[in-house]
């Protein structure tokens, strides 16, 4: 089986993925606006300021949409399909790409609510999950 | 003095059989063939051009990463101005936008605008997601068939927020391929119905197989110059009216709204603004369909109709052959070919329709026309409005 693609680890990203290996999901706060950002960037993207901070997100959010793939993206994915990909909404406001991990596909609606899992893909790469919490 | 009139002075395209290209050719072949039809088309050389804009994905790594290096050693060019953007697939709408900025200011007076792709041919399409690296590496590992799962996406928020339907989205796409049977170009001519685009194999839930773009080569060229310099050449000059473009995002989590196309809101409005036109002047759209949701966010995008409000006026045959909203005439990316970046076809038609030349698919009178690009993941618009008069 071909392996999935796994994220290139760079310097600005890494305490992020250190983060989830610890079971944690970091986000980025703005100290002088006070937004909160996803992914990890250097400059806020709402008022430009540099003085972003490390927080831990809740973990908890909404599905904002997602779809159920029947073909696999590359042959990695190829004995997940069909599989749930899903951009999820934070309760502290941004949005991430991720997996709802279930057996029961048709229980995914928008709006649904979720919480993160943490699936450790290798020893040094851990990726968020997200799990329905209320059907 | 007066800012010059800018026209499409020479367009081309490589015949395709099956989707591919007969005989087979090189992209850089492709795009020196067209290039050299459509200058022949408006009475130049290559010694007249002074500008050259391109997009692609051939020749990457390689050749390709340096796409207007490569093209003006290849047709032996020294362009007094270059342009390689590539906003995927509405590159081309943004380069006329670009190519009639720098006529407009007087610097350059013919421009080429080149694309080709063999996708088909070197069987190099599948929706592996694209490398997991800088913002990337936030978004590939989650295995989201690229990019028709992002549409998907797009598709399932529309649903959920103004209840459009799958049904609603095959319109679309029979619409298309009633324009595209009128086309003897076109790769996929036979009749369709709702139901088949339907019942065809799901995708990514919830787009079917039929809701999606063909896969083809392919490779065409565009040439604009000034009103003035038009006048001595053979073909009818199309006017540039108007253009614009923008862009949002290239991850889809990072889209401003999954139910709507902003970049193409924005776009729309700053070609309209230039053009000085409303959307009800328009008589011919040709609106980039790399999946039958990308067109009915874009229609209500450029404000043909509110937003929401695209299900229902995509609905009955309204932008088929003989419905009152012609669209997509060639057949499209549906119907008549997607090598991947099929903006600059759209442009093509757009001509071929303001000329008079589209044969069975002519739509009668056609004096104004709109082509609206769309690239990546509804990441990127560029809109233009041309004219025949």
């Amino acid at each position: 089986m071909t392996e999935k693609p796994l994220p290139t680890i760079d310097p600005s990203s890494r305490p992020f993925w250190e983060a989830a290996k610890a079971h944690r999901l970091a986000i980025q706060h703005c100290e002088d606006c006070g937004a909160y950002i996803f992914y990890p960037r250097t400059t806020c993207t709402t008022c430009s300021s540099d003085r972003l901070e490390w927080t831990e997100s809740s973990g908890e959010g909404f599905v904002y949409s997602y779809t159920i793939s029947y073909r696999p993206a590359g042959t990695g994915f190829k004995e997940d399909v069909p599989y749930v990909v899903a951009v999820i909404e934070l309760k502290e406001g941004p949005r991430l790409l991720s997996n709802i991990v279930t057996d029961d596909l048709e229980s995914v609606t928008i709006g649904s609510e979720v919480r993160v899992v943490f699936d450790d893909v290798t020893d040094e790469i851990t990726l968020p999950k997200f799990i329905l919490t209320k059907r | 003095m007066a800012k010059p009139q800018v026209v499409i002075a020479g367009i081309a395209d490589v015949p395709l059989e099956n989707g591919i290209i007969p005989g087979g050719a090189s992209d850089l072949e492709i795009q020196a063939r067209t290039a050299k039809a459509a200058l022949e088309e408006a009475g130049l050389k290559f010694s007249d051009v002074d500008a050259l804009l391109t997009a692609g994905l051939w020749g990457i790594p390689g050749p390709g990463q340096f796409p207007t290096l490569a093209l003006s050693e290849y047709l032996g060019i020294r362009p007094a101005f270059s342009d390689g953007t590539n906003i995927g697939g509405a590159a081309f709408e943004a380069h006329l936008g670009h190519a009639a900025m720098a006529i407009e200011a007087g610097h350059i007076e013919v421009a080429l605008i080149t694309y080709a792709s063999t996708q088909k041919s070197l069987r190099s399409r599948d929706l592996k997601g694209r490398p997991a690296v800088l913002s990337l590496q936030f978004d590939t590992p989650y295995g989201l068939p690229y990019p028709v799962g992002a549409y998907a996406m797009v598709a399932q928020r529309h649903m959920y927020e103004f209840g459009t339907t799958s049904e609603q989205l095959a319109e679309i796409a029979v619409a298309t391929r009633q324009w595209a049977a009128k086309n003897p170009a076109a790769m996929m001519r036979e009749p369709l119905t709702l139901d088949d685009v339907m019942s065809s194999p799901m995708i990514a839930d919830p787009l079917h197989l039929l809701d999606c773009c063909l896969v083809t080569d392919g490779g065409g060229s565009i040439v604009v110059t000034t009103e003035a310099r038009a006048r001595d050449l053979k073909t009818r000059p199309i006017y540039v009216r108007g253009y614009g473009e923008s862009q949002t995002h290239l991850t889809i989590a990072s889209m401003p709204d999954l139910a709507v196309h902003t970049a193409a809101e924005e776009s729309g409005k700053r070609a309209f603004a230039m053009a000085g036109i409303g959307s009800d002047a328009i008589d011919v759209a040709e609106i980039y369909d790399s999946f039958t949701i990308t067109v009915l966010l874009t229609l209500e995008a450029l404000g043909f109709c509110g937003r929401g409000e695209g299900g229902a006026f995509v609905s009955g045959g309204h932008t088929a052959p003989g419905g009152s909203f012609p669209m997509n005439t060639s057949g499209g990316g549906l119907s008549y070919a997607h090598p991947g970046m099929f903006g600059i076809f759209l442009l093509i038609e757009a001509v071929r329709q303001l000329r008079g030349e589209a044969d069975a698919r002519q739509v009668d009178g056609a004096r104004i026309a709109l082509a609206h690009g769309t690239g990546g993941v509804m990441s990127s618009g560029a809109t233009c409005i041309l004219s025949n008069h």
